[in-house]
């Protein structure tokens, strides 16, 4: 019956031409579905096979043991806590240096085409194989620097590595700020600095600690460049304590010392015959995620926090 | 100052040579000089543009444009969309300076002083400590409604919590925002509505007491009530301070405005007292826009 006020349109066969884009509708539908699913499935059997084998294997003593050859004697003390602290050295030093350098070039730098070939450059630095960065620190910290195969080598490299992360997010962040709130505070009399310092920077913390904290997550989980540079992969000490109970309290000492981190720990675990090893490094990969996913966690949450204030 | 300029040398700095220097049309032939208002005393020019011109790289935007800006009388800019207008009132407080390739020529010249605003030797941060500016659109900053406020003093070097707090509630109450405001002081500024935001905006600019106040289509994205009360508080505060008004809606610019400028394609075509405008424009342009006949 709705044929009478459809013909009135002047346009033959509407109803066919419709069923049919529907159909194209569904067709998507289904194929987005699959796509997703393809990576959601093989995501979840990578999960559930690393938890059968690892699960059984966390404990406290697999927390506070130093590796072994006795497999079921064998722990992950040394690779967290050298994760722990070569990340500290990389979030003091890639932070500062790309949020400054990605301020200095969104809100300092004159915009030419010497600017733009920065910016392609830092995207392409994103994209360079770790591994490069590896012989690069070799050449640079270990042999010109003589930093020697030490965390504070390891956290270096891992901020070059995720630099050019930090200087993209932070300019995408800062990007996101309106003009027009510049403009106000501009327009009160304030300076560039103070325009920066008042408002751009607290504006775009939120999008700028996300962007750190994703990039440590990925520094997080590399281990080429750190094999470059001599990360030793059995170690029965643990590095100086950053603490001390006599003055002047907080050292420096382990900056220098030899380290290795969970990925080596795996590596090193899952390169054994003995099957029981395997069965560790399954357990330190669950661990590593599981580092990795309240990371992430922690970015989603900032960013929460930031934007909830901030509507524009 | 600059003294090659004569105009600068026609006005000392001493505030009583000043008052000698009204816009007569003999000393300040051009068509821009502010003529005397009906009813009213004369007012004192608070500003003399003197053959400005303005240039986005190679655009050239505002073509030898000259107009006297009578003190503590409320200045209205209409004309059509891309006339120049706002780029005419960004002048005023350098904000054309933030961006590269723009250039300025000729002057504006800031009484009492005489000083030419847009000199290179002239600090375009000065200038803004001067000169205020409302945005067409509120942008009150992600912060409280207090700090808001507070932003241009502390920028000024205020310190004392006590000085602040009262500054801040005579901007509110000056920006007709405080009886709304004051119990929510500390709360954030966006969650205020949209009139009350631009209110803010006021607020914000007129806590470091400026010289002029310059609005850019003020009520442009508000409502009808919220823009009357913005109308409404445009009239009171040019009794404190002088005001020029960017307008698109030309029953505003009568509401509001003592004079009133005519601009069309980067050009002043018509300046004057805004009654004698609006009932008997001399140029044909002029009545053509303001009957609504392009625009």
């Amino acid at each position: 019956m709705d044929d009478v006020t459809l013909s009135r349109t002047g346009f033959p066969n509407v109803k066919t031409l419709i069923a049919r884009q529907k159909a194209l509708d569904g067709l998507f539908a289904l194929a987005g579905l699959l796509a997703m699913l393809v990576g959601l499935v093989t995501l979840a059997a990578l999960i559930v096979d690393l938890a059968i084998d690892g699960v059984p294997r966390l404990s406290w003593d697999f927390f506070t043991n130093f590796p072994s050859r006795f497999p079921e004697r064998a722990g992950i003390l040394s690779a967290w806590v050298g994760t722990s602290l070569v990340m500290l050295v990389t979030a003091f030093s890639a932070v500062p240096l790309g949020v400054a350098a990605g301020i200095y070039l969104e809100e300092y730098a004159p915009k030419n085409w010497l600017t733009d070939l920065i910016e392609i450059n830092i995207a392409n630095l994103a994209g360079v194989p770790s591994i490069v960065y590896g012989l690069m620190a070799l050449g640079l910290f270990v042999y010109q620097f003589n930093f020697g195969q030490s965390i504070l080598t390891a956290g270096l490299t891992l901020a070059l590595l995720i630099l050019p992360m930090v200087i993209i997010a932070t300019r995408e962040a800062v990007r996101a700020i309106p003009s027009n709130i510049r403009e106000a505070s501009y327009a009160v009399g304030a300076t560039k600095w103070q325009t920066v310092r008042n408002h751009v920077l607290p504006y775009s913390m939120g999008g700028i600690l996300t962007g750190m904290i994703i990039s440590l997550s990925r520094a997080i989980g590399e281990s080429a460049p750190l094999i470059t540079i001599g990360a030793l992969t059995f170690i029965a000490f643990l590095p100086h304590a950053p603490v001390q109970a006599t003055p002047p309290y907080i050292s420096f000492e382990w900056l220098s010392d030899p380290f290795t981190v969970m990925p080596i720990q795996m590596f090193n675990w899952v390169s054994r015959p003995q099957a029981a090893f395997h069965l560790n490094a399954a357990a330190a990969g669950l661990v590593l995620m599981l580092m990795t996913l309240v990371m992430n966690g922690l970015a989603i949450y900032i960013r929460y926090r930031f934007r909830k204030r901030i509507k524009w | 100052m600059n003294a090659e300029q004569p105009s600068v040398a026609d006005h000392p700095s001493s505030a009583a040579r000043y008052e000698e220097h009204p816009p007569t049309p003999g000393k300040k032939p051009k068509t821009g000089a502010a003529p005397r208002a009906p009813g009213q005393e004369q007012p004192k020019l608070k500003a003399q543009v003197n053959g400005l011109d303005f240039y986005y790289g190679d655009v050239h935007a505002l073509k030898h444009v000259t107009l006297g800006i009578a003190e503590k009388r409320v200045t209205a800019l209409i004309g059509p969309s891309g006339c120049g207008k706002t780029t005419y009132l960004r002048c005023f407080n350098r904000m054309h300076d933030l961006y590269p390739g723009n250039r300025y020529q000729g002057e504006i010249l800031l009484y009492p002083d005489g000083v030419n605003i847009l000199d290179r030797k002239v600090d375009p941060i000065e200038v803004r400590m001067r000169i205020s500016m409302v945005f067409q659109k509120p942008n009150p900053f992600p912060k409280s409604i207090y700090e808001n406020v507070a932003y241009g003093l502390r920028v000024r070097g205020l310190k004392n919590r006590r000085e602040i707090d009262d500054k801040v509630e005579q901007a509110l109450r000056g920006a007709a925002l405080w009886d709304e405001a004051k119990d929510r002081l500390h709360g954030l500024a966006f969650n205020l509505s949209g009139g009350q935001q631009q209110r803010l905006c006021i607020a914000r600019a007129l806590a470091t007491d400026p010289e002029i106040l310059l609005f850019d289509e003020p009520t442009s994205a508000l409502d009808p009530i919220a823009t009357a009360r913005i109308e409404e508080l445009i009239a009171e505060l040019k009794e404190h301070v002088t005001i020029i008004i960017v307008t698109h809606n030309m029953q505003q610019a009568a509401r509001v405005s003592d004079y009133t400028a005519f601009m069309y394609l980067g050009e002043m075509v018509e300046f004057g007292e805004t009654d004698a405008i609006f009932t008997n424009p001399k140029k044909q342009q002029t009545e053509d826009y303001i009957t609504g006949r392009y625009g």
